[in-house]
């Protein structure tokens, strides 16, 4: 065996005599070694604890998609309840979008779990170093003669050093991964915030919501009408004319005054807002003719 | 003698097996070199298996510096490269 692994050996190699060519007391050197393994083990674990945090974050936005995707097949079969075809197509498209963000973060969740997995066994197996180089340097301390200091102390060292190295380069690129991946999770964030996805609040409705809910209200005013022309083609002297358009049904007698011309134009939200009573009160006072609710009598 | 493969760890290797890891070492050179990144999986992965497999794992609590280091399975060219280059910066003195 030569070649390439012959050579990726000699970068841990010089590392390690690097590290030795600094000894001045040994002894105080194994101390301040021991001291740097504690760090590296610390920061294997707090990439272990970055790891995990991406990918359940990943999680999360799977489980958005997810449920924004389900959202979307309700819509289309809704749409097609109501004969919309195009609403339902849509729909469907915006899914199939959904779907192949959906596979990529799959892929990455993978990706992701590998990576914790591998930096779980390296942090176990540096652990399992470190205790025991912590027992080889206080034996060597115990026991230190000048003669054989250098010998042992190499020994120690190389072993260490050398996992070190590997577990090093296993974090620096499960932070590069984690990088990666929360740059990409920000890209969805993004996407989910700018609206071309669902917001998952549910505060904000999308437009296929939007009309679906307007084609259902429309229906439900539909039967209402067909309903209340029933009832009054049913009752004595019916005025149907006069509350054409009104879409809040009320009791109100067909003998009260007549509707004011302007009552079509006027959309039918206006009367869930009653104004405020210091500034709108002329206006509340003419409009009391057609608004039963504000009626005093 | 002592192999490690990175991010999984130390196996000690008769020097028969060893000997018998030339030509997969050869593999993993001419990918490297042809700049072949299926190939360069294809022979990293049939190089540690050979190793997983004919060698036995260094217990963890065990201190012992590699006589070979081997870069992982998952290695892209970029990987590799990237250690060569370092190897060389690692061999200048200074």
């Amino acid at each position: 065996m030569s070649g390439i692994f012959q050579r990726i050996s000699l970068i841990f190699r010089a590392k390690t005599d690097k590290a030795l060519d600094k000894l001045e007391d040994p002894r105080q050197t194994l101390d301040y070694s021991y001291q740097r393994q504690l760090e590296l083990l610390q920061k294997v674990r707090r990439g272990v604890a970055d790891v995990a945090t991406s990918r359940k974050r990943i999680e999360l936005q799977a489980n958005q998609l997810n449920t924004q995707a389900d959202k979307l097949t309700n819509q289309a079969q809704k749409a097609l309840e109501v004969g919309r075809e195009d609403l339902a197509r849509e729909a469907l498209t915006r899914r199939s979008g959904l779907q192949q963000q959906l596979s990529d973060l799959q892929v990455q969740h993978a990706q992701l779990q590998g990576e914790e997995e591998k930096l779980t066994r390296a942090s176990q197996r540096l652990q399992a170093k470190v205790d025991a180089f912590r027992t080889k340097k206080e034996t060597i301390k115990a026991t230190y003669s000048a003669a054989e200091a250098q010998t042992r102390i190499n020994e120690a060292f190389s072993g260490i050093s050398e996992e070190m190295g590997d577990v090093g380069l296993a974090i620096q690129r499960a932070e590069d991964k984690t990088a990666q991946m929360q740059a990409r999770a920000g890209a969805i964030d993004e996407l989910l915030a700018s609206g071309a996805l669902d917001d998952p609040t549910g505060m904000a409705k999308d437009d296929i919501t939007l009309e679906l809910e307007q084609l259902a209200s429309t229906s439900e005013v539909e039967n209402e009408l067909a309903r209340m022309k029933a009832e009054l083609s049913a009752g004595p002297g019916a005025a149907p004319q006069a509350i054409e358009g009104q879409q809040v049904p009320s009791q109100q007698p067909p003998t009260q005054a007549p509707p004011p011309p302007s009552l079509d134009a006027q959309p039918p939200q206006e009367y869930q807002a009653p104004p405020s009573q210091s500034q709108e009160a002329p206006r509340l006072s003419r409009r009391v003719i057609c608004d039963d609710r504000s009626d005093p009598q | 003698m002592i192999v490690r493969i990175l991010n999984e760890g130390q196996w000690r290797l008769t020097d028969e097996a060893v000997r018998g890891l030339n030509s997969f070492d050869d593999a993993v050179e001419k990918a490297a070199s042809a700049a072949d990144q299926d190939q360069l999986t294809r022979a990293l992965h049939a190089l540690l298996d050979r190793i997983r497999t004919t060698g036995t794992p260094v217990p963890d609590e065990e201190l012992e510096d590699s006589d070979l280091i081997l870069p992982a399975a998952d290695s892209t060219l970029e990987d590799v490269q990237q250690l060569l280059s370092e190897s060389e910066e690692g061999l200048i003195p200074g």
